[in-house]
C-alpha cells in the first residue's frame, strides 16, 4: 500500500517558477502568485523586524520604573509605531498575502489565482501604504497610539496622524483586494473532482478570512477618512468641542478592529489544521465542524465590538449584549481546540519542527482565548481594562496565535516555496526558544495587569518592577529565536539540502508536484478522487467509528 | 496575605471582594482548562509518537456527541462567567442614590477635584471609610480614565459628557490613582493617589480646609453674572425660562414631542446649546455658553442649580458644613 509515494515527481525538476526568468523585471512585473507571494514574503519580513525593533526599544525602556532610556513623547511613538507597523503590515497580510497566496491555487489544482493581474496590484498598493506609513515615521512619527482615539488623534496630537493613516487607508485596499482574489478563486478555480468538502481546511480558513476583509476593511477605511476631515477641514464629528461624539469613533474603529483580529487568527488556526493533520497522518476530527467554527467565528466577530467599549459609559445593558456576544464567539475556537485535540488520538505524531510549532500553539492560544473570557466578563473587564493584563492577552493571540501559526506554515512549505530543506535541529531549537521567550515575556504581564498597571506607561511606579524585568528578560530570549529562523531560512536557500516533491509524504494537491513548482503548478489539471487528509485509499483502510456520509462526504 | 509577589492588588472598597472573587473562579477555570488540554496533548504526543517512517494509522470518524459535549459544556461554563459578571457590573455601574459628590476635571496631565463642601484638591482624593462617594467626571480636552486599583473600578472621563464613577472605601489607606486612557505626552504621569480616611480623620481634615467656597455657592454667584436669573428667577423658579429649582431627577417634556429625564448631563447640553432639547412651551431665546464657561464653572451651575429645592426654598446653599455630609 504506497498510495503517496506514487505520486512523486522524478527528480529533480530543472524548470521551476523561481528560474523560469531571470531579471528584476520578470519579479516586478509577475503575475505568478507563487512569485507574489515573495515579493510579500520579503516585504513583511522588512516590517516585521522594524515593528521587532521597537518592541526592543519598549521593553528596554520599561526595564526600570522611571521614564530614563527616552523621553516619553518618542516612547509614545514607538508603542504607537509597533502597534501600526505589527498590526497593519505584518500581522494582517503574513499568512493570507505569503502562504495564502503561494498555496491556495496548488491546494485546489489551479494554475493561478482567479484575478493575476489584480493579486500584483495588491502587492503594490500594500507597497505604497507602507512606503507612506514609513514616510510618516521618519517625518516625525506618530504618537497616538495604534487605535487613534478622538479627540486626542484628530485635536490635539501634534504628529503626523494623517499621513500615518493614509498609509493605513491605501493598504486596506490591498488588504479587499487579496480578499476578493481568494474568494472568487475557491469559488471558480477547483480542479474537477475538488467538492467543498475536499478542501483543506486552511482553505476554509482563508475564505472565512477574506469575508472579514471584504466586509470589515472598507468601515476602517470610512473612519480614518472621517477622522482626517475632522483634522484637516476642522468638520465636527468626534471631537465635542465641534459638536461631535468621541465615542463614536471607538465603535467604528473596533467595528473593523474587531474582526481584524480574526484576520490575524483564522489563517493561524488553518495552518494549525493542516500541520495537525499532517504531522500525525490523521484526518481531522470533526471536519464540517472546525470548518464551520471559521465561518461562525468570521460572522460572529462583528457583532463583539462594544467589548472594547465596556468603560466609555456605553449603556449597561449595551454591555451586557456584547458580553453575552463575546462568550458566545468563544465558543467555535473552543470547537477547534478540542478537535485538534481528538485529531492526535490514536495517531502517528512526528517531532518535525512544524508540529513544536502547531503543538505550541494549541497551548499558548488556549491560554489566550481563555483570558479573553476574562475580558468578556464585565466586572473583572471593568477592573483590567487599559492595564498590562490586556496587552498579556492579545499578545497570546496575535503572537502565541497568530505567528506561531505563521512560523509553523513556514517551515512546513519551506521545502515546496524554496526548494531547500531548513536544518531541523536548528529548528526545534528555535520553536523552544521562541515558546520559552514568549511565556517569558508575557506571563508576568497578566499578573502586573491585575495588580493594575496601566498600559501605555512610559514610566511606571516600583512595584510593578519585577513582572517588567521578567517581561524584558523573556523579549530578548524570544527576540534570539526569532533570529535564528531568519538566519537559516536565508542560509538554507543557497546551502540547505534539495527537497523532494513530497518530503513529508502527504496526500496533499500542494505535494503532488515537483518542488519548486512549475510557473503553471501542474503539468496537468490534477482530478481530484480523494477526501482531504486521505493517507490511504477508502477501500483499503479500516475506519474506527463510523463516517457519516451526509456530513463527511458532501 | 503579602506574599513576595502579590496576586491581587490592596483590597479598599466594596467591589474589591466581589471582582476578586469572580477573577479567583476565571483563573481556576483557566488553569482547569489549560492544564487538561495540555496534559492530554503531552500525553497523546509520548503515547503516539511516531514508530516507524511514513506509517498510516487507522483514520477515526469523527463523532457528533463528542461534539455536542464540548459545544455545550463550555457554553454552560461561559454562561455563568457573563451572569457572575453582570450581576457584579451592576453594582459596580449603578450609582446609588444616596452617594456624596465629588466633582473631578481631568485635563492633559492632571486631576482637579473638588468636594461637594468647598475643598479643592490635584491628583488626590480624600475619602472617608464606609461612605458611598459618587464622582461625577468630565475632561476638559481627551478622553482620560479615573482607575483606582484597589477599589477594582474605573470609568472613562469623556470630554463633552459627564460620566460617574461610584465606590464606598472600606479601609483606610493610600492607594493609586491612576489613568488608564492614553492621553497623549504626560500620560503616564497623570497619576495621584486616593487616601481614604476614618470618618473621624476626614471630618477633621475637611474642616482643616476650608476657606474656599462650596461648588453650589461659586454656582449661585455664575448664575448672578451671567445673567440666568433674569430669564429662570433669582432662586430658579422660572420665568420667561423654565423653572430651574427641583427638577433634577424628573422627566420633562421636550419642545416636538418627548420626554427626557433631568439629569446633570442635561443641565450641561442646556447651558452649552441651549436649543438641542428645548423643554416644551418655552421658545429658543436662551444663547449658547459655550466658550465662555469652563468645564468646572459649568459643575458649578449644576451643583447650584441641583440646591434648588422647590420654589419654595430659598436658603442659600453656601451654609453647608462638612458634617452635613454624614449620613
Amino acid at each position: 500500500m504506497k498510495p503517496i509515494e506514487s505520486f512523486e515527481v522524478p527528480e529533480p525538476p530543472k524548470v521551476n517558477y523561481i528560474n523560469a526568468q531571470y531579471g528584476l523585471k520578470s519579479w516586478l512585473l509577475t503575475r505568478d502568485h507563487k512569485r507574489i507571494a515573495l515579493l510579500y514574503l520579503g516585504s513583511i519580513t522588512f516590517f516585521f523586524f522594524i515593528g521587532g525593533l521597537y518592541a526592543l526599544m519598549i521593553r528596554l525602556e520599561l526595564l526600570t520604573p522611571p521614564g530614563d532610556f527616552m523621553q516619553s513623547t518618542t516612547y509614545n511613538k514607538v508603542f504607537t509605531q509597533h502597534g501600526i507597523i505589527m498590526i497593519f503590515f505584518f500581522l494582517i497580510p503574513s499568512i493570507p498575502a505569503t502562504l495564502g497566496n503561494f498555496l491556495i491555487p496548488m491546494m485546489i489544482g489551479a494554475k493561478d489565482l482567479a484575478f493575476p493581474r489584480i493579486n500584483l496590484l495588491s502587492w503594490y498598493i500594500y507597497l505604497a501604504g507602507g512606503v507612506i506609513t514609513i514616510y510618516a515615521l521618519l517625518a516625525g512619527g506618530v504618537d497616538t497610539g495604534w487605535t487613534f482615539y478622538t479627540p486626542f488623534s484628530t485635536t490635539f496630537s501634534n504628529s503626523y496622524v494623517v499621513a500615518a493613516g493614509l498609509g493605513i487607508f491605501i493598504n486596506g485596499f490591498s488588504s479587499i483586494l487579496t480578499g476578493l482574489n481568494f474568494i472568487v478563486t475557491v469559488h471558480t478555480m477547483r480542479a474537477p473532482g475538488m467538492t467543498w468538502f475536499r478542501l483543506p481546511l486552511f482553505v476554509w480558513s482563508l475564505y472565512a478570512t477574506s469575508l472579514v476583509m471584504i466586509l470589515g476593511t472598507p468601515v476602517i477605511a470610512i473612519t480614518i477618512l472621517l477622522l482626517a476631515f475632522e483634522r484637516l477641514a476642522r468638520v465636527g464629528i468626534f471631537d465635542p468641542a465641534l459638536g461631535g461624539d468621541p465615542i463614536l469613533f471607538q465603535h467604528l474603529f473596533w467595528f473593523y478592529s474587531h474582526p481584524a483580529v480574526y484576520i490575524m487568527i483564522l489563517p493561524s488556526m488553518g495552518v494549525i489544521s493542516e500541520l495537525i493533520a499532517n504531522f500525525s497522518r490523521k484526518n481531522i476530527f470533526g471536519y464540517s465542524f472546525v470548518a464551520f467554527s471559521s465561518l461562525a467565528i468570521a460572522v460572529f466577530g462583528f457583532l463583539v465590538w462594544g467589548h472594547h467599549l465596556f468603560v466609555t459609559s456605553q449603556s449597561v445593558y449595551a454591555g451586557m449584549i456584547f458580553s453575552f456576544l463575546s462568550f458566545a464567539v468563544a465558543i467555535p475556537s473552543a470547537i477547534k481546540v478540542f478537535n485538534w485535540t481528538a485529531t492526535l488520538y490514536k495517531s502517528s505524531i512526528s517531532y518535525d519542527t512544524p508540529m513544536l510549532f502547531a503543538l505550541g500553539f494549541i497551548g499558548l492560544f488556549t491560554i489566550g482565548g481563555m483570558t479573553g473570557l476574562f475580558l468578556a466578563s464585565l466586572a473583572v473587564d471593568v477592573h483590567l481594562s487599559d492595564t498590562y493584563f490586556v496587552v498579556a492577552h492579545f499578545h497570546y493571540i496575535m503572537v502565541g496565535g497568530a505567528l506561531m501559526g505563521y512560523l509553523g506554515g513556514l517551515h512546513y512549505w519551506w521545502p515546496k516555496i524554496s526548494g531547500r530543506m531548513y536544518p531541523e535541529g536548528w529548528g526545534r531549537f528555535s520553536a523552544l526558544v521562541i515558546f520559552v521567550g514568549f511565556n517569558l515575556t508575557f506571563l508576568p504581564q497578566f499578573v502586573a495587569g491585575y495588580l493594575g498597571m496601566p498600559r501605555r506607561y512610559h514610566a511606571y511606579p516600583p512595584e510593578f518592577q519585577v513582572f517588567n524585568v521578567l517581561s524584558t528578560a523573556g523579549a530578548s530570549i524570544l527576540g534570539f529565536g526569532m533570529l535564528i529562523p531568519a538566519i537559516y531560512f536565508v542560509w538554507s536557500m543557497r546551502y540547505g539540502r534539495h527537497a523532494e516533491a513530497n518530503p513529508w509524504h502527504l496526500p496533499g494537491l500542494e505535494w503532488r508536484t515537483q518542488s519548486p513548482p512549475p510557473t503553471e503548478n501542474f503539468e496537468v489539471t490534477p482530478i481530484v478522487t480523494w477526501e482531504a487528509y486521505e493517507f490511504a485509499p477508502a477501500a483499503e483502510t479500516e475506519v474506527v467509528g463510523k463516517f457519516r456520509p451526509e456530513m463527511e462526504r458532501i | 496575605m503579602q506574599s513576595w509577589i502579590p496576586l491581587v492588588p490592596d483590597s479598599a472598597s466594596t467591589f474589591s471582594w466581589q471582582v476578586d472573587a469572580l477573577y479567583f473562579y476565571l483563573s481556576g477555570v483557566t488553569l482547569f482548562f489549560s492544564l487538561l488540554i495540555s496534559a492530554v496533548l503531552i500525553f497523546f504526543v509520548i503515547r503516539y509518537r511516531r514508530r516507524t517512517p511514513y506509517e498510516i494509522p487507522r483514520p477515526v470518524a469523527g463523532s457528533h456527541k463528542l461534539e455536542t459535549v464540548w459545544t455545550v459544556i463550555p457554553f454552560l461554563i461561559a454562561m455563568t462567567m457573563f451572569g457572575w459578571g453582570a450581576r457584579v457590573y451592576f453594582t459596580q455601574y449603578k450609582t446609588p442614590a444616596d452617594a456624596v459628590e465629588v466633582y473631578v476635571v481631568g485635563k492633559q496631565w492632571m486631576w482637579k477635584l473638588q468636594h461637594a463642601t468647598g475643598q479643592r484638591e490635584i491628583n488626590q482624593l480624600h475619602v472617608p471609610v464606609g461612605r458611598k462617594i459618587k464622582l461625577i467626571m468630565t475632561s476638559e480636552d481627551v478622553i482620560h480614565d479615573f482607575f483606582v486599583p484597589a477599589f477594582r473600578t474605573k470609568a472613562d472621563v469623556v470630554p463633552g459628557k459627564y460620566t460617574t464613577l461610584w465606590f464606598e472605601a472600606t479601609t483606610p489607606g493610600t492607594y493609586h490613582l491612576f489613568c488608564a486612557e492614553y492621553c497623549g505626552m504626560n500620560h503616564s504621569g497623570m497619576i495621584g493617589s486616593v487616601i481614604v480616611m476614618e470618618p473621624r480623620e476626614f471630618d477633621n481634615w475637611l474642616s482643616g480646609n476650608t476657606g474656599s467656597t462650596t461648588p453650589a455657592a461659586a454656582g449661585q454667584q455664575l448664575y448672578q453674572t451671567l445673567g440666568c436669573a433674569s430669564c429662570h428667577g433669582a432662586n430658579g423658579e422660572g420665568g420667561r425660562g423654565p423653572a430651574l429649582a427641583g427638577v433634577l431627577g424628573n422627566e420633562t417634556e421636550i419642545q416636538g414631542g418627548g420626554r427626557v429625564r433631568v439629569d446633570d448631563g442635561y443641565v450641561r447640553e442646556s447651558i452649552l446649546n441651549p436649543q438641542a432639547k428645548l423643554v416644551a412651551g418655552f421658545g429658543p431665546i436662551m444663547p449658547t455658553f459655550q466658550g465662555q464657561i469652563s468645564e468646572e464653572q459649568l459643575m458649578q451651575l449644576v451643583a447650584f442649580i441641583k440646591s434648588l429645592h422647590g420654589a419654595a426654598q430659598t436658603q442659600a446653599p453656601a451654609a453647608a458644613s462638612p458634617t452635613q455630609n454624614q449620613k
